[in-house]
């Protein structure tokens, strides 16, 4: 039983799609500057990753390694159709606002990701879990990101009013720049600092350390006259 | 289950052609089942706007009933009168495609920057005891980004503003986009679009504007941040309440002449 928690938690905070393995980050910075449409994207994002791990896994003994990616984005697009076509019949409203964001999710990086790295060696039981739980990983981002830009860009949070705004009557000037796509980065960046001083062991080896002034790695010889006398 | 090659040649073909059809049997079925309530939830989008641009939807409950005192017309904005063209079938992308049934602007016929105007046009008309009450009007003009779309309500006095609302804009949010805030459309609910003279004088103005002001009838807020789409506004207004756009028609039905 742990194991099945471990494959659904461990993407969630250990492995986190988006503050770990760097995926699906043009999403979160374009569909998060209000909550609602970012629930939105969130459920639709977690039903094509569950869903498309699990058929993907379902046919992987008998998909020709040749030809797997496009068996992989043939389910995936398919299952984006889907969702996209079910908004549009069901939350029209927010289908406009999300528009082609919903059509983006077959690039999704996680999507793909998850499908190639974990849904073609494991049965498709665990690969629906550990698709799920990509997708709840997703979602803890976008759902702080969408919190912070709605409350501090709006100052509301799903439309009810949480600071009220000065043009109707109360103290609270929003904050523009928080409905802009960068400072998704910003508190993504914020996040992932968060994370990994909990975390510790998400740390990664510097890929090159800066050298030490170099008096002290490469010690100068001693000048002597000549060489004081030759520059 | 025997073993297969799953590489061989043949398994291929038959994965690839199998899961292609599989997945689109599936999607078709899907999308066909979903077209009803997808076109539906267009259609009462649409009504909606419509509706709320001229605050109807309060004044009637909901968006079906005051739409079933609304009585769709399409009409020829050369001539200013009713033509007999089934309005279910009109689409203004389609007649702007159409030779014939819209015109070019010259540079200075186009207030709005919308380089091309249909011959014919769909509109609204609320009535209350067989009076005209509400004039719903499309109306579209360049803004920062894009076109923005919308829909101008008239009272009966085909002066009087009704309200204003937006269907369709690519403007910035937070700053032009604040042309769908509730309190900035309330603020055009009883403001004159023609001066005694005739002269279209509706504008969205910088900054607030003054109780005391001679044209305070005649002038909105402006909204900050969002000057170059207040101006498209403003154009947009003058050029649709202009001869070029319903003033024909508007001086007819004064005339009770349709």
């Amino acid at each position: 039983m742990s194991k099945y928690s471990e494959i659904l938690f461990r993407p969630v905070f250990k492995e986190n799609p988006i503050a770990l393995q760097m995926l699906g980050i043009c999403s979160a910075l374009a569909v998060t500057s209000k909550l609602y449409p970012t629930l939105i994207m969130c459920v639709a994002l977690t039903v094509t990753v569950s869903l498309s791990n699990f058929f993907i896994s379902m046919i992987r003994n008998i998909t020709p390694s040749n030809i797997r990616i496009i068996v992989q984005m043939t389910i995936i697009s398919s299952l984006v159709i889907l969702v996209d076509q079910a908004l549009k019949a069901y939350d029209y409203e927010t289908s406009k606002t999300l528009s082609v964001f919903v059509g983006l999710i077959i690039t999704n990086c996680i999507v793909m990701g998850r499908a190639e790295a974990f849904a073609m060696q494991n049965p498709p039981g665990v690969s629906f879990l550990d698709g799920f739980g990509n997708g709840l990983g997703y979602s803890v981002i976008l759902i702080i990101l969408g919190t912070i830009r709605e409350l501090f860009g709006t100052g509301t949070i799903l439309e009810y009013e949480i600071f009220p705004l000065v043009q109707n009557g109360g103290w609270y000037v929003p904050n523009n720049f928080f409905l802009l796509p960068p400072v998704s980065f910003i508190l993504i960046g914020l996040i992932i600092w968060a994370l990994r001083a909990w975390q510790k062991d998400q740390i990664e080896e510097p890929e090159f350390r800066m050298s030490q002034n170099s008096p002290e790695i490469v010690p100068n010889p001693p000048p002597t006259p000549s060489s004081k006398a030759s520059s | 289950m025997p073993k297969i090659n799953k590489d061989s040649t043949l398994n291929i073909t038959f994965v690839g052609i199998g899961l292609c059809l599989l997945c689109s049997a599936i999607i078709s079925f899907i999308a066909i089942q979903l077209r009803s309530v997808q076109e539906n939830n267009v259609v009462l989008d649409m009504q909606k706007k419509i509706v709320s641009s001229a605050g109807l939807d309060e004044v009637y409950g909901s968006v079906e009933n005051a739409m079933s005192n609304i009585k769709t017309l399409i009409i020829d904005l050369d001539e200013g009168e009713i033509v007999d063209i089934n309005p279910d079938t009109y689409e203004l992308s389609k007649e702007l495609r159409e030779d014939g049934k819209y015109k070019f602007l010259s540079a200075e016929e186009d207030v709005a920057s919308i380089k091309k105007r249909e011959k014919y046009s769909k509109i609204y008309i609320e009535y209350k005891d067989d009076e005209i009450n509400t004039l719903i009007l499309p109306v579209r003009g360049y803004g920062l980004w894009g076109i923005l779309y919308g829909y101008l309500a008239i009272e009966g006095d085909f002066n009087t503003v009704a309200g204003l609302e937006f269907y369709e804009h690519k403007e910035t949010p937070g700053l032009g986009a604040e042309i769908d805030n509730p309190t900035w459309k309330s603020l055009w609910k009883g403001k004159k679009i023609y001066q005694a003279n005739g002269e279209v004088s509706l504008k969205v103005i910088k900054g607030s504007v003054m109780k005391t002001s001679n044209n305070f009838s005649y002038e909105i807020d402006g909204l900050s941040g969002a000057t170059l789409t207040c101006n498209g506004v403003t154009n947009l207004i003058a050029y649709w309440m202009g001869s070029d756009g319903f003033l024909n028609f508007i001086n007819n039905l004064q005339k009770a002449d349709v």
